[in-house]
């Protein structure tokens, strides 16, 4: 088999259903091989989308995402898009063609170092440099990218390889003996932990987007009910557990609620599940959640004391380990005290914002949960849009929250978008975009109109890199500075694109406006005209500590 | 502070500048590195002298370590018995009435000159760290032309 039938033949035993990418040079045998195979080839108008589809397709299904493209500038173009997999643990394998094996080196044309670029933003990779080393490659790959914490693989394949002929010998299983993620939790450690909880007088479960790469969502609900402790969730944890749940707090940190980040700051005990204690979410950490010791469940044990120092560190699978706690928790502890404030909290500092007369971000992402009955999948581009569509929509599953969290990478949504169609097609999905943000991969509406991927975009158009304006409204004086961001007609631009474009400008609108998406079997980009200084508040400025808001009620 | 560790990898091209660029990319400093294939050619021992402020970075760059896929074990040396050796290679401006003080030099110190022309002996030695510093600091009464040093090996016992 030529190297080029290996590969294609090794994706369909890893069950791979589709790829996206864009061909060129370097990968010319592969994509002659692809002429002739059943996987699904979705072609898309820029490398970056290709690897944002990937994502936004492996984020929705679990399954690891697949992109493909060409050497040197197809590659470097894949590059923001393994970064983003790689800050949110993503399970993705990016493939890439490479100058012929011999040019190595030589500044052959469109060559470049792919393996080095991308060696800090990977989980692994890979250079093929013997044919017959392909198929093991790339077993490995889908097997490191799936496992312990999720991240992206490259494989850099030299186009003489994908020409050259070996016998196609698929390994049984993988052996690395270097690589054994830690699956299941210390008994002992779990022991000690179920002891302190039952001790605790102010218990909080703090879940991230570890909870839901497990597929530990149900073990969470069930050690939350069972201890009675609330809840709160990171950005990558959104849907980790139901937000309409009567212990749900919504997300914590810089645009938390602050119900949630007081509950967090006067908790005696967190229990962290598949979190990692980022800067956003414990803000001046030597001020953090004073009071409290910490469980921390994780699969990576670099995560565990990174931060925050940890009481009980329990390395391994959430779900394994949630399962043996609620097993070994005997006793559980007296909340209802502690319930009480919380509930007191929640009342004083209700999330909210002026809803009058005027066209307010809030009150679409509302409406888009209303018309969607909270079935929707959303992805999110960066920016205020991104934090307004994490706090007022509802979620009350996994994988039904698609954002760029570590890396925040403008130019996510649409093309995560597309991916996430393509992995659930009777999903609504919807990209809650900014107009800064859309515009940064604006190009995939086509290949959302060429495939008849059919998703809705809701644009708040505030005229603003809002997010941006905000901070220098705050912090900067009202110095504006670079963030006035002008705009195509976007109702123009999607019908030129072969989509359909609707404007709404008024609060009435919305509604019909959004039905009228849902129901076209098209592509639908919505130009919401948005109160162009809206802020996104509460807000805990960068460096203070996570229950010193500013802005909102709080 | 300093600390020795030393790492198991295996023996394929890109491992090196793995490990170098996980030090780079987060601050921490490598004060030296020595690497070699071990009894088994597919396996390469390295021992890394870290510079590490805190216990916790230490920490953090050992599961940093460990988290790469070709990494196979890792040995801290901190609360560990070993044995650890560097070799030093220099060449000095060397005058036949110099010969009895150098020699002399090498009574106290595993080392010899290796070779002598003209004007220059090149001479190489052996020890602890502890050796090698105050070595040095005898050789600095001779002119030392250049000096090289392996970086420290540390095996355990
Ligand atoms: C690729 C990229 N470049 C720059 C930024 C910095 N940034 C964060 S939010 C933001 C503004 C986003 O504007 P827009 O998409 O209109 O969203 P809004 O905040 O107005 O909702 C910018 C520039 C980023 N996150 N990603
Ligand atoms: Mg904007």
């Amino acid at each position: 088999m030529k190297g080029s039938e290996i590969f294609l033949e090794s994706l369909k035993r890893e069950g791979v259903e589709v790829m996206f990418g864009y061909p060129g040079g370097q990968v010319l045998p592969i994509f002659d091989s692809l002429y002739d195979s059943d996987i699904k080839f979705i072609l898309t108008r820029h490398e970056q989308g290709a690897a944002h589809a990937a994502d936004g397709y492996a984020r929705a299904t679990g399954k690891v995402g697949v992109c493909l493209a060409t050497s040197g500038p197809g590659a470097t173009n894949l590059v923001t898009g393994i970064a983003n997999a790689y800050m949110d643990s993503i399970p993705m394998v990016a493939i890439t063609g490479q100058v012929k094996s011999f040019l190595i080196g030589n500044d052959a044309f469109q060559e470049a170092d792919v393996t080095g670029i991308t060696r800090p933003i990977t989980k692994h990779n890979y250079l093929v440099k013997d044919v017959k080393d392909l198929a093991r490659i790339i077993r490995e790959a889908f097997y490191i990218a799936s496992t312990g914490r999720p991240g992206p693989v490259l494989i850099d394949i030299p186009s003489d390889i994908q020409l050259m002929d070996a016998e196609f010998i698929w390994p049984k299983n993988v052996e690395i003996r270097s690589y054994n993620p830690t699956l299941f939790g210390h008994p002992g450690q779990i022991k000690k932990a179920a002891k302190l909880i039952a001790a605790a007088k102010k218990p909080i479960i703090y879940a991230g987007g570890g909870v839901i790469t497990s597929g530990a969502h149900k073990e969470l609900k069930m050690l939350a009910e069972k201890i009675n402790a609330p809840l709160t969730w990171t950005l990558m944890g959104i849907g980790a557990f139901p937000a309409t749940h009567e212990l749900s707090l919504g997300m914590l940190g810089m645009h938390g609620t602050a119900y949630a980040n007081h509950a967090i700051m006067e908790s005696d005990l967190i229990i962290a599940v598949g979190a990692r204690f980022d800067d956003r979410v414990t803000g001046r950490l030597d001020a953090f959640a004073p009071y409290a010791k910490i469980i921390h469940i994780d699969v990576d044990p670099s995560s565990i004391s990174k931060n925050v120092n940890v009481h009980i560190p329990i390395v391994g699978d959430a779900k394994n380990i949630l399962i043996e706690l609620l097993r070994d928790i005997k006793k559980v502890p007296n909340t209802c005290d502690w319930l009480k404030t919380v509930e007191g909290w929640k009342k004083k500092y209700p999330l909210v914002y002026k809803n009058d007369g005027a066209l307010k971000p809030q009150y679409i992402i509302e409406q888009i949960y209303e018309v969607t009955e909270g079935d929707a999948i959303i992805t999110t581009e960066v920016g205020q849009n991104q934090m307004w569509a994490a706090q007022w929509y509802k979620y009350t599953a996994p994988r039904t929250f698609i954002s760029s969290g570590g890396l925040g990478t403008m130019g996510f949504g649409l093309p995560a978008a597309m991916g996430v169609k393509i992995g659930c097609p009777d999903k609504t999905v919807f990209d809650i975009a900014g107009d800064g943000s859309i515009q940064m991969n604006i190009q995939e509406l086509m290949t959302c109109v060429a495939n008849k991927i059919n998703v809705k975009i809701a644009i708040l158009n505030n005229g603003y890199l809002g997010m941006v304006r905000q901070w220098q409204e705050l912090f900067y004086k009202r110095r504006y500075s670079q963030v006035d961001i002008t705009s195509p007609d976007f109702v123009k631009l999607a019908e030129s694109y072969g989509c359909v474009g609707i404007r709404v400008t008024k609060k009435e609108e919305v509604r019909p406006a959004l039905e009228k998406a849902i129901a076209t079997d098209n592509t639908v980009m919505i130009d919401f005209k948005v109160e162009p200084e809206e802020n996104v508040f509460p807000m805990v400025p960068a460096g203070q500590a996570i229950n010193q808001f500013i802005g909102g009620l709080a | 502070m300093r600390h020795t560790i030393s790492v198991l990898v295996e023996n394929k091209f890109g491992v090196l500048a793995r490990i170098a660029g996980l030090f780079s990319a987060r601050g921490y400093n490598i004060a030296s590195l020595a690497v070699s294939e071990t009894l088994d050619p597919a396996i390469s021992y390295m021992t890394i002298v870290v510079e590490a402020k805190d216990a916790k970075i230490l920490e953090q760059i050992k599961k940093q370590l460990n988290k790469l896929i070709d990494v196979i074990t890792i040995t801290d040396f901190t609360k560990k018995e070993h044995v650890d050796r560097e070799l030093v290679l220099a060449r000095v401006k060397y005058s036949s009435k110099d010969k009895s003080k150098l020699e002399n030099v090498f009574k106290k110190y595993v080392g010899k000159i290796i070779q002598h022309k003209a004007d220059v002996a090149i001479i190489e030695a052996v020890g602890e760290g502890v050796q090698i510093k105050s070595l040095l600091d005898e050789l600095s009464k001779f002119e030392i032309q250049e000096l090289v040093r392996t970086g420290k090996l540390a095996i355990s016992n």
